[in-house]
């Protein structure tokens, strides 16, 4: 593996319950993410990886009857503490979602909007640059520069996720959530995405959850097993993939149960 | 025989048909025991074919010839009084006629007619009595012609169900052209008597005249009541009241849809969203006693208090009361489109760190804005058709004024003045509301179609 | 970034954004609440304003039936409008002279002389004796007995003149008047009378009328649904006759008034003010409102549904008749419902064909002369006498629980045989 060694930790959760009404989905989840690295969170369908990804930055709130208990810690501070405020916790967290969903905007609307709400840019200079920037590193600039003001919409379905994750990364968050960010999409897509993940580590700590096995192990460096609401493992890609240490775990990777 | 009778006839005829169809393949089948042949349709369905060759003309015809005959009849009756009486003019013609059939019904008594009259009427009596004698025998006729040709065709392999389906078909067709001739029936009727308006009165006038009293227009040395037929007060007084109900109904009716269908929880919207949709359950008039009753009152006094003077049948009051009732219009309507944008662009809002209403004021709306643009415009073609609350709230006289405070007139006011109460049907008053009536059809048409091609146009595609 | 940090600029930013978010909160919460205070004031003005109507003052007689006023052998036709002023002239013996004994009379509603000749019909005994009977006052009495007209006013300002309160204040002190329910507006026809008017004839006129818009537009709406939804070919046709039926339903009421007069009544010669005429203008203008939610019933009926019953061979039609019908049906009667329920509140188009004349029968066919509920309340609400306000309120009352009764029993329609695929 390519990791320096003893990374920094950056986001941790501690027995973290999630309920939906009466219905428990997460048991006590425990998991450490690093820093400036690609987790990848797998398992079945209803496993509880989104419900888990959707705690890190609160979207969990906006549904009705969702209850959290347990800590969850950005860089050292516990983010359903009442002096967190939601909003500032979701500049830092960004999420790319899994289907596509830019705004029924301009791609430049698209991309400045986070900037302009949080207003990150004191002149229309500094945001054509934020927006410029955004697109570049999201891999998109090069095919939209021309046409900023057409309707986001208008891109296909690959180019549309990549504007999603230009959108996020445009309020220079630290942590990047992706919850199946590639599933709606083909395969040439899917492989520019992932290329794109692999260059925005560097700047950004990357938990993505994934269906895909083969992308797990493509992508990330650490990844995580849900089973029914725990994590069952959770360690090196490499070590999960090649040499899993729980039997479940095992079964799932080679495809007994899914 | 009446026409209810003949029908009930056909009803029993139908009946009989049925049983006897029922039988009749019933006793086929049977007889042909050993028979490799299978018998193709149940027996219901021969029973039915047979029903349907027994009435179904005979009904078509009775219903048509009842339609018509009366036309024929007054045609004719026309024109043998025409010969008789050696009168060019319409108007005595048309007297004569009614005469006739006044006495007929036996509603004026023999001292009011004449010899003419009297002529005529046995002749009315004698058209009508051969009508209707020639219509029970064609019905009967056709009736016993068509049963005996269905008996003919039942048969083990005869494919009685394609028959009947193919008929049910039919019917069910002509049921729902039935919308395209009342859409038809609608424009014709509207168009033929607005020609006959615009003989009398020419076309600019009409839609660009500024004086508008017909009730001028009724004397005899004013035939063509020239300079009285100019809409466009009307045309104004409408505009007006439809303005102020927009005012009151758009603000109100959007934001508590979007409060509804974004905050409020879910107990909350399940008292205020039937609560808001109690308010178009009302009639309109129970809105328009509420507007001339107490609405308009209340601005009056309140109005004089404060040194302001309105008229009792002020726009204000009006427009007020017609805003409240294209409040539940506008918010249901709203509740849909904002419904209907998917959560997801909520969630990548969110996502971004945008509050609440960020998200809804840059995300939600602009996604849901060709929905609510179109909402807005069938709000306006309902208000600008609204007719019960102006026609007790708002004024008469014709008043082009631009003060909510004065009383206006609208267009849909003047169609129900012009044609309530008793009214010749060719004057040039009674017609003139049959070119308003086209006028008030064609905005509104306009109006919907447009808030469609809005909603198709720049509708996002979500999936 | 290692922590939360925030600068004093990010956090001024933050504290308006979120004063945004108040603002806009409470925009839509004042918008809930002013359409709230408009229902509970529309609601309550009406209902306040129409108490009056629903009571009404008698006041009690010592009459005797003797044949010095009635005719024994024509009780139907004796002056029982004397035998009542009389027996009230009884009550005042020194009121002379023919100007104040009509004044007292005046007292006495035209009906007055029903309530007497009602009691000999129904009891023929009491013929040559002497009984107690209530009769009915007339209007302006009967509002100044509830308070509606101040006492206090000036003479000249009052319908009521100092005289009559004088014998009033009589006949308060003997006890003689009573207040009671006043059956008379649901039992009585149309009348120039505040006290005697009465919605019978409105309430059977709405139902024949109802009838007729029932029987056409029912069996029309459904078998044009069932052919535009399911056996129709998707075609240009089809297609124009779902334009046509989405804007037939936002046409104007008034326009299909319109096309009433010009082709029920001027071309096909049908009677004005006629139950039939009113019945076929709403079964047109129902007709879209029944197509619509019918054909929405149909949709949301799964396709498997459907190919199971082809898969055991049953025709199109079969599919229809025996499946999609059935379970499309409490849809279709929901929409149904509320289409007559907006038909029965509809006044425009009935104004047009002349279904706003004063009629005292109650109509007793399709043909006869009639009128419908809201017609009766817009007739109502133009009489200047002040007892009729609240005779029109109680009439808006009467139409708003129907209404709202008829809405309750398609919502309970809806949710008793909802089925969720």
């Amino acid at each position: 593996m390519n990791d320096t060694t003893d990374p920094k930790i950056k986001i941790e959760a501690r027995g973290v319950d999630v309920f939906y009404g009466e219905a428990q989905a997460l048991h006590g989840i425990d998991l450490d993410v690093n820093a400036n690295q690609v987790t990848a969170l797998i398992g079945p369908s209803g496993c509880g990886k989104s419900t888990f990804l959707r705690c890190i930055n609160r979207m969990n709130d906006v549904i009705d009857g969702c209850r959290v208990n347990g800590n969850i810690a950005i860089d050292g501070q516990d983010i359903y503490s009442s002096d967190i405020d939601v909003v500032e916790l979701r500049a830092r967290v960004g999420m790319v979602f899994q289907k596509p969903n830019p705004f029924p905007k301009s791609i430049y609307d698209n991309v400045a909007y986070g900037p302009r709400i949080h207003g990150l840019s004191q002149s229309r200079e500094q945001l054509d640059h934020i927006v410029e920037s955004s697109l570049k590193r999201a891999g998109l600039w090069a095919e939209v520069s021309d046409r900023l003001s057409a309707s986001g919409t208008s891109l296909s379905g690959g180019q549309q996720q990549r504007l999603c994750i230009a959108r996020a990364i445009a309020v220079s968050p630290d942590v990047v959530l992706m919850d199946e960010p590639c599933s709606a999409l083909d395969p040439i897509a899917t492989a520019v995405i992932e290329e794109l993940m692999e260059e925005l580590r560097k700047d950004y700590t990357i938990v993505i959850v994934t269906h895909s096995m083969q992308q797990a192990a493509r992508i990330s460096q650490r990844t995580a097993y849900f089973h029914l609401g725990n994590v069952v493992e959770h360690g090196a890609t490499q070590q999960i993939f090649t040499n899993p240490k729980n039997q479940q775990t095992e079964a799932y990777i080679s495809g007994k149960i899914g | 025989m009446s026409a209810s009778s003949l029908f009930l006839c056909l009803v029993g005829l139908g009946l009989f048909s049925f049983f006897f169809g029922r039988r009749r393949i019933h006793k086929l089948a049977s007889g042909a025991h050993g028979v490799s042949q299978k018998q193709h349709s149940r027996d219901v369905y021969h029973a039915s074919f047979l029903v349907i060759c027994a009435t179904f003309i005979p009904i078509v015809l009775l219903v048509v010839w009842t339609g018509v005959s009366p036309l024929v009849i007054d045609a004719l009756l026309e024109s043998f009084l025409k010969a008789r009486a050696n009168t060019a003019s319409l108007g005595e013609l048309n007297v004569m006629i009614a005469k006739t059939k006044a006495y007929y019904a036996g509603s004026i008594s023999a001292a009011f007619i004449d010899d003419t009259i009297a002529e005529a009427t046995t002749y009315y009596a004698d058209l009508v009595a051969r009508s209707l004698q020639a219509r029970s025998l064609a019905v009967l006729l056709l009736a016993i012609a068509g049963a005996g040709l269905g008996v003919r065709k039942i048969a083990l392999r005869f494919t009685a169900r394609h028959s009947v389906e193919r008929v049910a078909q039919w019917i069910m067709l002509v049921a729902s052209a039935i919308a395209v001739l009342t859409t038809v029936g609608i424009v014709l009727s509207l168009i033929f008597e607005t020609i006959r308006f615009f003989a009398t009165v020419s076309v600019s006038e009409f839609l660009f005249g500024l004086h508008w009293s017909p009730q001028i227009a009724i004397r005899e040395d004013q035939a063509g009541g020239s300079g009285s037929f100019g809409a466009i007060p009307l045309f104004a007084g409408t505009l007006m009241i439809t303005l102020i109900a927009m005012v009151v109904a758009v603000p109100i009716g959007l934001m508590s849809a979007v409060y509804l269908s974004e905050y409020a929880s879910p107990r909350l919207r399940g008292v205020a969203k039937p609560g808001i949709e109690m308010l178009a359950g009302i009639p309109t008039v129970v809105y328009g006693f509420f507007a001339a009753l107490v609405v308009a009152p209340f601005l009056r006094d309140g109005g004089a208090d404060i040194g302001l003077t309105l008229s009792s049948e002020s726009a204000l009051a009006a427009g007020l009361v017609m805003g409240i009732m294209i409040i539940p219009f506008i918010s249901s309507l709203s509740d849909d489109v904002i419904n209907a944008v998917p959560q997801t662009l909520r969630d990548g809002a969110a996502a971004l760190g945008a509050t609440h209403s960020e998200t809804i004021k840059q995300v939600v709306l602009p996604a849901a804005l060709p929905g609510i643009v179109s909402a807005i415009l069938l709000a306006i073609s309902r208000a600008i058709g609204e007719t019960m609350i102006v026609v007790m709230a708002a004024g008469v006289a014709a008043n082009l004024t631009a003060n909510p405070f004065e009383s206006v007139t609208t267009v849909t006011v003047q169609i129900v003045m012009l044609l309530v109460g008793d009214q010749e049907f060719d004057s040039a008053k009674t017609l003139a509301a049959f070119a308003l009536g086209l006028v008030l059809f064609f905005i509104t048409l306009a109006l919907n179609i447009l808030a469609l091609y809005v909603v198709n146009k720049y509708r996002e595609q979500y999936d | 970034m290692t922590e939360f940090s925030q600068t004093d600029a990010r956090k001024a930013q933050l504290a308006k954004r979120y004063r945004a978010e108040t603002r806009f909160k409470a925009f839509g919460i004042g918008a809930i609440c002013t359409a709230g205070l408009i229902l509970l004031f529309l609601m309550g003005s009406i209902l306040i304003s129409s108490l009056p109507a629903f009571t009404q003052h008698y006041v009690t007689l010592d009459i005797e039936i003797s044949e010095r006023h009635i005719d024994t052998q024509n009780l139907a036709d004796s002056d029982w409008r004397g035998l009542a002023r009389a027996s009230l002239r009884a009550q005042f013996p020194d009121v002379q002279g023919r100007r104040d004994k009509r004044a007292l009379g005046k007292l006495l509603s035209l009906g007055a002389s029903d309530d007497v000749r009602d009691y000999v019909l129904a009891n023929p005994s009491s013929l040559g004796t002497s009984v107690r009977l209530p009769v009915t006052f007339s209007d302006d009495i009967d509002l100044l007995l509830k308070g509606v007209i101040d006492r206090e006013l000036p003479e000249n300002e009052r319908v009521v003149s100092n005289q009559d309160l004088a014998w009033l204040d009589q006949l308060v002190a003997e006890g003689r008047i009573s207040r009671k329910f006043a059956t008379k507006i649901f039992t009585n026809g149309d009348s120039r009378e505040p006290e005697l008017a009465g919605l019978r004839g409105a309430l059977v006129g709405t139902l024949w009328t109802l009838l007729v818009t029932l029987l056409a537009s029912f069996p029309l709406g459904v078998m044009a649904a069932i052919y535009l939804e399911e056996i129709a070919p998707k075609n240009r046709l089809t297609r124009i006759i779902e334009v046509n039926i989405n804007n037939l339903a936002a046409v104007p009421s008034i326009v299909f008034g319109l096309l009433g007069l010009a082709v029920f009544i001027n071309f096909f010669g049908m009677p004005r003010s006629a139950p039939l005429v009113g019945g076929l203008v709403l079964a047109l203008m129902t007709l879209p409102r029944i197509i619509i939610p019918t054909r929405a019933a149909f949709a949301a009926i799964p396709p498997s549904i459907r190919e199971a019953a082809m898969g055991v061979g049953a025709s199109r039609l079969q599919v229809i008749m025996h499946h999609v019908l059935p379970l499309a049906m409490p849809g279709i009667l929901t929409g149904t419902i509320i289409g007559l329920a907006q038909a029965a509140g509809e006044t425009a188009p009935l104004l047009m064909i002349g279904m706003m004349a004063f009629i005292v029968d109650v109509p007793t066919d399709v043909t006869a002369k009639a009128t419908v509920l809201p017609a009766q309340i817009y007739m109502w609400a133009n009489n200047p006498e002040r007892a009729f306000m609240a005779r029109t309120s109680a009439g808006i009352v009467v139409l708003l629980s129907l209404l709202l009764l008829v809405n309750a029993t398609a919502i309970y329609f809806r949710k008793r045989f909802e089925k969720r695929w």
